[in-house]
């Protein structure tokens, strides 16, 4: 029987009648998104508030007498595992993935509301319980955001008993909730787009996003099964990754687990989970240049094959985070190769990205800016990553703060620069009202200034051998005094971003009332989001009649055009008129 | 819509085809939401149990204590003579038969037959009721008589329980779930829920989650009793 796709049936929605199933109960794309980004911005600050006790720790040891060793540990597991996870991989698909898709897809909603909606609750169920996991005896776990065994379940640890446990049944119920989310967000990209909307006129943000859920509903079912085990084997007793163990001069119960086997699996979700945050990323700050450069995107194609392709490298390279945990050496020759084969594709899209630029009308809108200065960051992390990828470099630099300034820079701040652009790129979408510009500018600079200013230095700590992970480095001979100036300096540019994010906060508050009438389509953008008959979109999105894609989402500055842009939804204006998109 | 290949390239027409579904409108694959989103979950359920059996595997080598020989720990005593391995080959055998049954089930289902797919789709149901049966008097028995716990067992390393009460009771909790979810659907079948609705893919769709449960047992007798 064949089957009737959505842009030919009459779809019933359900029709919110009350406030309550309106925005607290809803099963609204829209307002689920809106939820979810919620959530996780405010879970996101509690992560901003520890990394800036950790930096007043590092910067002034000896001053705060609130941080103890152990307090340390806590923070940097809680600031860690939230940023990447409750924060990022939720905002990027919880949050943009649930308001962009249905939109740029020409779709009234998810396929499965209903269950999108239990996504949602379901999130922050995992939220609460993490929170819980901060006021219960012995505090969260202190294992650092990677939670290796055995360390993470002994009793050295802070948090080794409640907290760990708490921590990982967090994990657990995120992983259900995300998976709820992500069938959603797959099934609907691939079964429910509007009439002309083929898998090569979709948007790259669209893209972006698919390959990531696709990425966390593979890559998650590791994590959820090493959670699954180590809580068995904190809580029973059982071995998995335990091995015999001394401690305080008495053999403990555990005997013959293997603690390389948790960072395998851990890794295995580890390495996708890195990607999960970067490929939205990467789709969406491809939309944004293209938009505010008034080009097409170069390499649309290539663009497209390079996401898949990252996303399927992206599952064996795991071990290259494992170069020190004493795996069989011949391992870090494959790994390495793979890491570095993975670079490739993601070259690709670097030039493509700088190639769009490349006489392109460019507006430095605030977006604009923050797209810009991803590919700066981007680049910058992605070179240092080259050399975390050999083997035989990585080994001194492994576990220095050489690979905290990496990481930030790779996956903290440019997804989270993305975060902002698109933000700004949205808002008036979503609100109705344009975010106000001076203030955005200055958050901006702010920001990206201040991310080189914290980041930068880190990599001269790391050559030097600074270790990541410690609460104090005390009298060390190789550590000279000059690092304590750096650490000094370093904090104080963290605060003063940290400030400035206080900028960003009052942006959005203030100009949900007081910003300018944004109109439906400020920036000239041709995606089917920016052409809803109501701004911001009502229930069901397209009111009577579903849209039709003619072209694909990059028809700007066309010769002989009317406007200098073409949105997707509008007929070639002759038979025959130049179509975009699917054409070989 | 255009060619996504063009005629004139040596390509087989299965690969075209592929091809020609990705380029498509509206819709990838010629399938309802859920059935598609059955497969996709699947897929990811598959990953799941994917880790459990490598990382079973892997604390099975790496052990320190010899591992216990499966036939001898699952042998039933039965007329004086010990039979390996009998209890979980009935459970085997029952377990793929209700594959069967289920698929007779999708197949009445699609000739509108309300009677008989209800009653077969209660048929499966009980066989997973059996063999969720079966597997509790394994526990038990493993449990009681042998003494064997999750946290270790006098018949050797420790993971072998484990590792066993794990991946079993994962893969149980699966049969007892996809039971209650044939009888949601054997229930609305009966009611002519999907008379109204004009379509039985719902039976199918429970079908495919029911020969998914069928096959990662089969992987599971394989990796852990036979070997
Ligand atoms: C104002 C911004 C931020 C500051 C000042 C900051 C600072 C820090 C500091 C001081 C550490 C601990 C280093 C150590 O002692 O080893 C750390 C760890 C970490 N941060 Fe951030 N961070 C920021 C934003 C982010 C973001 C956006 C992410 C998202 C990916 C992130 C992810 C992590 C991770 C994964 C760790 C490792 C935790 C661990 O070692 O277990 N951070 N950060
Ligand atoms: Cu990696």
């Amino acid at each position: 029987m064949a089957y009737v796709a959505i842009a030919d049936r009459d779809v019933h929605l359900h029709d919110p009648q009350t406030f309550v199933t309106k925005y607290i109960w809803s099963q609204d794309h829209k307002v689920i998104a809106i939820q979810y980004s919620v959530t996780a911005i405010a879970v996101g600050l509690v992560a901003l508030v520890l990394s800036g006790m950790m930096r007043l720790q590092l910067g002034f040891p000896n001053t705060f007498s609130f941080i103890t060793p152990s307090n340390y540990l806590q923070f940097i597991t809680m600031h860690g595992m939230i940023m990447v996870i409750y924060l990022l991989t939720a905002l990027f698909l919880g949050g943009f993935g649930n308001y962009l898709v249905p939109l740029m897809v020409g779709a009234r909603d998810m396929v499965f509301p209903y269950m999108n909606m239990l996504s949602y609750r379901v999130y922050l169920l995992s939220v609460l319980v993490l929170r819980a996991s901060c006021v219960v005896p012995g505090g969260p776990t202190g294992a650092g955001w990677t939670l290796y065994p055995p360390q993470a379940v002994l009793p050295g640890t802070s948090g080794a008993g409640l907290g760990i446990i708490l921590m990982l049944v967090s994990l657990a119920i995120f992983i259900v909730a995300f998976t709820m989310g992500g069938l959603n967000y797959v099934t609907t990209i691939l079964q429910a787009r509007c009439r002309g909307m083929t898998l090569l006129r979709l948007p790259l943000t669209v893209w972006g996003i698919f390959m990531a859920t696709i990425l966390g509903l593979l890559a998650f079912p590791a994590l959820l099964v090493s959670a699954i085990m180590m809580i068995l084997d904190s809580v029973l007793g059982t071995s998995f990754f335990m091995p015999a163990v001394v401690s305080m001069g008495k053999g403990l119960k555990y005997d013959g687990g293997s603690p390389v086997l948790f960072q395998h699996l851990f890794w295995f979700f580890g390495h996708p989970e890195v990607y999960i945050v970067a490929l939205p990323a990467f789709g969406i700050v491809s939309d944004l240049l293209s938009v505010h450069a008034r080009k097409n995107i170069f390499g649309y194609r290539m663009m497209v094959w390079a996401i898949l392709a990252i996303g399927c490298l992206s599952f064996v390279v795991w071990a290259h985070h494992m170069y020190v945990s004493g795996m069989n050496p011949y391992f870090g020759y494959f790994f390495a190769t793979t890491t570095l084969i993975i670079a490739i594709p993601t070259a690709i899209k670097v030039y493509n990205w700088v190639l769009t630029l490349w006489h392109g009308d460019i507006h430095l809108r605030v977006p604009m800016l923050f797209a810009i200065g991803f590919i700066f960051t981007f680049v910058h992390g992605g070179l240092t990553g080259l050399f975390l990828g050999n083997v035989t470099v990585d080994l001194p630099l492994s576990d220095t703060y050489f690979v905290v300034g990496h990481f930030h820079m790779v996956m903290g701040v440019s997804p989270i620069l993305v975060v902002f652009g698109a933000i700004y790129h949205w808002y008036p979408k979503i609100t109705g009202r344009m975010l106000n510009e001076a203030l955005g500018k200055l958050h901006f600079w702010a920001t990206f200034l201040g991310a080189y200013a914290v980041y930068l230095p880190m990599h001269y700590l790391g050559i030097l051998g600074v270790p990541r992970r410690y609460y104090a480095l005390g009298d060390t001979a190789f550590i000279p005094n000059s690092v304590h100036d750096v650490n000094v300096a370093i904090t104080v540019a963290a605060l003063v971003i940290a400030a400035a994010q206080l900028v960003f906060l009052f942006n959005l508050v203030w100009s949900l009332a007081h910003g300018r009438e944004a109109g439906s389509n400020p920036w000239g953008a041709t995606t089917l989001e920016w052409q809803t008959p109501d701004t911001p979109p009502k229930h069901g999105n397209w009111g009577a009649r579903l849209p039709v894609a003619y072209r694909w989402a990059y028809e700007f500055s066309v010769p002989g055009a009317r406007s200098d842009f073409i949105p997707q939804n509008e007929p070639p204006e002759a038979p025959g008129g130049r179509e975009h998109g699917a054409k070989p | 819509m255009s060619k996504m290949i063009p005629d004139s390239l040596p390509i087989p027409a299965g690969l075209r085809g592929v091809a020609s579904d990705w380029a498509a409108d509206k819709q990838a694959f010629p399938v309802p939401w859920g059935k598609a989103m059955m497969w996709i979950f699947l897929l990811s359920d598959t990953f799941v149990f994917t880790c459990f059996l490598t990382a079973y595997m892997n604390v099975r080598i790496s052990t320190t204590v010899p591992w216990p020989n499966p036939s001898e720990v699952f042998a039933l005593r039965i007329g004086g003579a010990d039979i390996p391995l009998i209890l979980i080959a009935i459970m085997t055998f029952i377990l793929i038969s209700s594959s069967g049954t289920m698929a007779m089930a999708v197949n009445f289902g699609y000739r509108r037959d309300r009677a008989k797919t209800a009653a077969l789709l209660l048929t499966t149901a009980a066989f997973g009721l059996t063999f969720v049966g079966m597997q509790a008097f394994e526990w038990t028995k493993l449990i009681v008589e042998e003494g064997v716990r999750p946290w270790g067992n006098p018949l050797g390393a420790a993971q072998f329980g484990s590792s066993f009460f794990m991946i079993t009771g994962f893969h149980g909790a699966h049969v007892s779930a996809g039971v209650i979810y044939l009888s949601v659907v054997a229930l609305r079948v009966w009611r002519g829920d999907y008379e109204r609705k004009g379509t039985y893919e719902t039976v199918e769709i429970a079908g495919l989650y029911w020969h998914f449960v069928d096959l990662v047992w089969v992987f599971i007798f394989a990796l852990f009793y036979l070997w």
